[in-house]
């Protein structure tokens, strides 16, 4: 386990920022106690400093999972959120989709949200904005690309993709071995 | 369309229209009956004959035959009677058409007809088969003449006796003279009670005994007609050997294991009175035990512990209990949504639910539901955990507080570690072990689901686990175990646990659960507590390894806070356990309707603790650590939980036991008898005795011997009292004391010699 690489903070950042903008301050400067990212195997976790003083005891191999896990870096040095980090980005979101009732399930299975299930839109999403996905009654249920801007999804016809499938949490079940 | 059903339709409706017009005049019939024949015919006959056996058993069968001619007949009937009897036969549908106006003279044919056949079985026993074949066929044909084909069964009886009185005529006087003392015997165990049917049955009994005495190889037929009469009579009786061999070749079917089993247990219940005669209680204990085994699929070692752990009656239930899921309970996640709210989102969707009692403010029984519970947007939201109702009462005991830091001993699946989290309200520190890295996936992934960013999740074997981290608040060991009490879930446990695998488990418990407290920080202000559960309900996994660790770890134990649940065993069998294991709960999937548990708690002591019961604790703790230092084995896995210690007091004692070894030793060795339920474990005491005892040898001359003549044993008593007055309870002192004097026996009669 090791602090973040300049490069990786950075890739990292900017990918969390496509999401939740420059609400990432509040990430790193909590009130409620200094929070920091730290590199595993790869992934990236979010945690408070009391674990981290913990989490020395224990050796890098036994070490399965710190706090909150928000993504993996790829072998590319790309950076992947997963759905772990949801918990994260829903509350800061600065663009958000909610899908109708019928069209939750569709989506928790890892389909594109069409424009039949798009039940509300931020309004100004912007063409390939980050979005988090709600369901109607205002319960994150993974994150995704906005495919179109809000003008345009007023306009398309009912089975064009209105938001690309990043990750749901439907992937806690079908995913459960790779999530860290 | 209709015509082509008619037939079949026809031939079952006739007998009805018979049956309902038979049982009025069944009604009538009966009346007449008892008026006349049953009253003063039928049963005093068979009392008479009875009398005139007990008077004379040789003339029995002419008394039979004469007297019944004279009972029903005119002189006209039995003239025209006669003839027909033959036919009659042949005749009877038509008979049973009869109106009743003319019972009379059925009854009379009746009653000739028996005379016949009574005469047709004493030319030739060999035929009687056959009668009674035409009598049941009778019987099954004819509502209207069932009574008087009772009657007629029961001539058969009487017949029968008969005949075995005519057979009885071949026996040799003695065999009589037992007979008859039987028969004596039985009817006066009977008193008035004269009903007709029993004492048929018991005279078959009879003679089925005496059969089996005078001819063992047709012992088997003899047992079937027993059984057969048992089931009726509710008076159970044990297969013999040959029967119970059968049954190994030819497997008897559930519904009678079933009976048996029932009957067999109603006996044990009340074995003084309803015993068979000359069987044990062990012979009825062993047929119990196989039914149990074949008609529950289990093991035989399975059936023996559980045999001894339930009485009777209540193993029955939870061997049943075990047969039935367990219902669906979920825990809300307290972290992202509240009960009320859960509980309508699921309604929504269709769930029929149910807050889970009044000991849980997060629990819901999931009746039935039309969508997958554990795949509804909520669930995957974390808005819930699917988990047992069993698993929320070891998290209930820990209690953990806001901002400590609680270990998870064994925490696959997750479901513990996040309700840990969410009564904690995800701060402080939670460390998730298991030794399954495959499970640990679960783990993480609950974890994540359910919001939980306080934890922190290893894999390591427990046992290693003080040297890894310590120093916790809180433990929850949540011991790997045989998995006797969810068999409902795992029913592959019935049939693939053995005594092998009972004891692997409670030994790895055992070293779990020595380390569990190690890695206690007994100093912590709001903590030093351990849980201690399993899903098992063998004792050798709950009771003993609690006890186990009471005598080699500083815990006490105290109540668990679930306030309900069975007490703990504090003796079983040959296993005496410390009293306060009455603190310890036990759940049972029949009385409770969750999966069986077995819940501790301990406290860890502390020195730190600022109150006057720790300074009586501390040097309580002199008791069992002292040996530990002379133990040099066990020094390792003690280390770091002394190190937890305050250093000081830790150093004084040690300083204690090594300055003033003779009064140390003596003192260690009566403490540690003393205090053989609190304090140290046996095999230490044992070891302790030798070493006193050869220590108190050889220092005897130079420390004790001013003692010793002192060594009256109530000198000594008001010394050690005096000593440890303020260190013990008194109910300890009790224990300390007897304990005391015995072992004070035991080392005077050393030093006698």
């Amino acid at each position: 386990m090791r602090p973040l690489t300049e490069d990786e903070t950075k890739i990292m950042f900017e990918k969390l920022s496509k999401y939740i903008g420059e609400n990432i301050k509040l990430l790193v400067d909590r009130p409620d106690g200094t929070y920091c990212f730290r590199l595993h195997q790869d992934r990236v976790y979010y945690m408070s400093d009391k674990i981290l003083k913990l989490a020395t005891n224990f050796s890098r191999d036994k070490l399965i999972s710190i706090g909150t896990c928000f993504g993996k870096f790829t072998k590319t040095q790309k950076f992947r959120l997963h759905i772990t980090a949801l918990d994260f980005l829903a509350p800061y979101a600065k663009f958000k989709v909610w899908v109708k009732p019928g069209a939750e399930q569709s989506f928790l299975y890892g389909n594109h949200v069409l424009k039949s299930g798009l039940g509300r839109i931020t309004e100004n999403t912007m063409q390939y904005q980050g979005v988090v996905v709600y369901s109607m009654a205002d319960v994150p249920l993974g994150f995704g690309v906005a495919a179109k801007s809000t003008q345009e999804c007023r306009r398309v016809d009912p089975m064009s993709i209105v938001v690309f499938h990043q990750a749901d949490v439907g992937e806690f079940i079908r995913n459960e071995d790779t999530l860290t | 369309m209709g015509r082509k059903l008619d037939p079949t339709n026809k031939v079952k409706r006739g007998p009805g229209k018979k049956a309902k017009k038979q049982h009025g005049a069944e009604v009538e019939l009966a009346k007449f009956i008892t008026d006349e024949e049953e009253g003063s015919k039928r049963l005093s006959s068979r009392a008479r004959k009875r009398a005139a056996k007990r008077v004379q058993n040789v003339e029995k069968p002419k008394v039979v035959v004469e007297k019944q001619p004279k009972k029903g007949f005119t002189d006209e009937n039995s003239k025209w009677l006669k003839p027909t009897k033959r036919k009659r036969k042949m005749d009877e549908p038509e008979s049973d058409d009869d109106s009743e106006d003319h019972w009379e003279e059925e009854e009379d044919e009746e009653e000739e007809e028996k005379q016949l056949m009574q005469k047709k079985k004493e030319k030739k026993g060999a035929k009687l088969g056959l009668k009674k074949l035409e009598e049941e066929d009778e019987d099954s044909g004819d509502d209207d003449e069932e009574m008087i084909d009772d009657y007629g069964t029961l001539d058969d009886g009487s017949e029968d006796e008969a005949e075995g009185n005519s057979d009885g005529e071949d026996l040799l006087p003695i065999e009589r003279a037992a007979k008859k003392e039987k028969k004596l015997k039985e009817s006066m165990a009977l008193g008035s009670d004269e009903d007709d049917d029993e004492d048929d049955e018991e005279e078959e009994d009879e003679d089925d005994d005496d059969d089996e005495d005078k001819q063992k190889s047709d012992a088997e037929d003899e047992d079937d007609t027993i059984q057969t009469n048992t089931v009726e009579v509710d008076k159970f009786r044990l297969p013999s050997a040959e029967e119970s061999e059968k049954e190994g070749i030819l497997s008897l079917d559930l519904k009678t294991v079933h009976q048996r089993i029932k009957d067999n247990i109603d006996v044990l219940c009340n074995f003084s009175a309803k015993r068979e005669e000359g069987k044990d209680r062990v012979e009825y204990i062993s047929l119990l035990k196989k039914d149990l085994c074949t008609y529950y699929s289990y093991n035989e070692f399975l059936i023996e512990k559980l045999m001894d752990l339930f009485p009777l009656s209540e193993l029955i239930d939870f061997l049943e209990a075990n047969e039935i899921q367990r219902p669906v309970t979920i825990r809300t996640n307290t972290l992202k949504t509240r009960r009320r709210d859960l509980a309508q989102a699921l309604i929504n969707r269709g769930v029929n639910l149910d807050p889970l009692g009044k000991w849980s403010k997060v629990g819901l029984v999931i009746y039935d539901s039309s969508v997958p519970v554990g795949a509804t947007p909520e669930y995957l939201a974390g808005h819930y955990m699917l988990q047992g109702a069993s698993s929320f009462l070891p998290v209930m005991a820990l209690s953990p507080q806001e901002g400590e830091s609680v270990l998870d001993m064994s925490s696959a699946p997750g479901g513990k570690t996040t309700y840990i989290a969410q009564l904690m309200r995800n701060t402080g520190v939670i460390i998730a072990n298991d030794a399954n890295a495959e499970r640990l996936k679960s783990v993480v992934g609950n974890i994540h689901r359910l919001g939980v960013t306080n934890t922190l999740v290893c894999n390591y074997d427990g046992r290693q686990f003080p040297k890894v981290m310590g120093g916790f608040d809180r433990v929850l060991l949540d011991a790997p175990c045989s998995g006797t009490g969810v068999i409902a879930k795992d029913p592959a446990v019935k049939t693939s646990k053995d005594e092998a695998d009972i004891q692997r488990s409670a030994h790895l418990q055992k070293e779990l659960i020595l380390s569990a407290i190690d890695s206690i920080n007994a100093a912590s202000p709001t903590g030093g507590y351990l849980i201690y559960c399993t899903c098992s309900v063998m004792l050798e996994e709950n009771e003993w390894v609690v006890d186990y660790a009471l005598k080699k770890r500083n815990v006490k134990l105290v109540p668990t806070g679930l306030d309900f649940g069975k007490e703990g065993f504090t003796s079983f069998q040959k296993f005496r356990f410390h009293p306060s294991l009455r603190l310890t709960r036990r759940f049972y999937p029949h009385s409770h309707n969750m999966d069986g548990f077995f819940v501790a708690k301990f406290k860890k002591f502390s020195n730190v603790i600022p109150s006057a019961a720790a300074g009586k604790e501390e040097e309580k703790t002199e008791a069992p650590e002292a040996p530990e230092a002379t133990d040099a084995s066990k020094q390792k896995s003690s280390k770091s939980d002394k190190a937890n210690k305050s250093k000081a007091g830790g150093l004084q004692q040690n300083a204690k036991a090594n300055g003033t070894a003779v009064r140390k030793s003596a003192n260690i060795k009566s403490t540690g008898q003393k205090d053989s339920n609190t304090g140290p474990k046996k095999a230490k005491i044992a070891k302790m005795d030798e070493e006193a005892e050869k220590g108190t040898e050889a220092k005897k001359p130079a420390g004790k011997s001013p003692n010793k003549p002192k060594a009256s044993k109530t000198g000594k008593e008001g010394g050690k009292f005096d000593k440890k007055q303020g260190k013990k309870t008194k109910m300890h002192m009790k224990g300390k004391n007897r304990m005391g004097k015995n072992k004070f026996k035991k080392l005077k009669h050393k030093w006698q010699k």
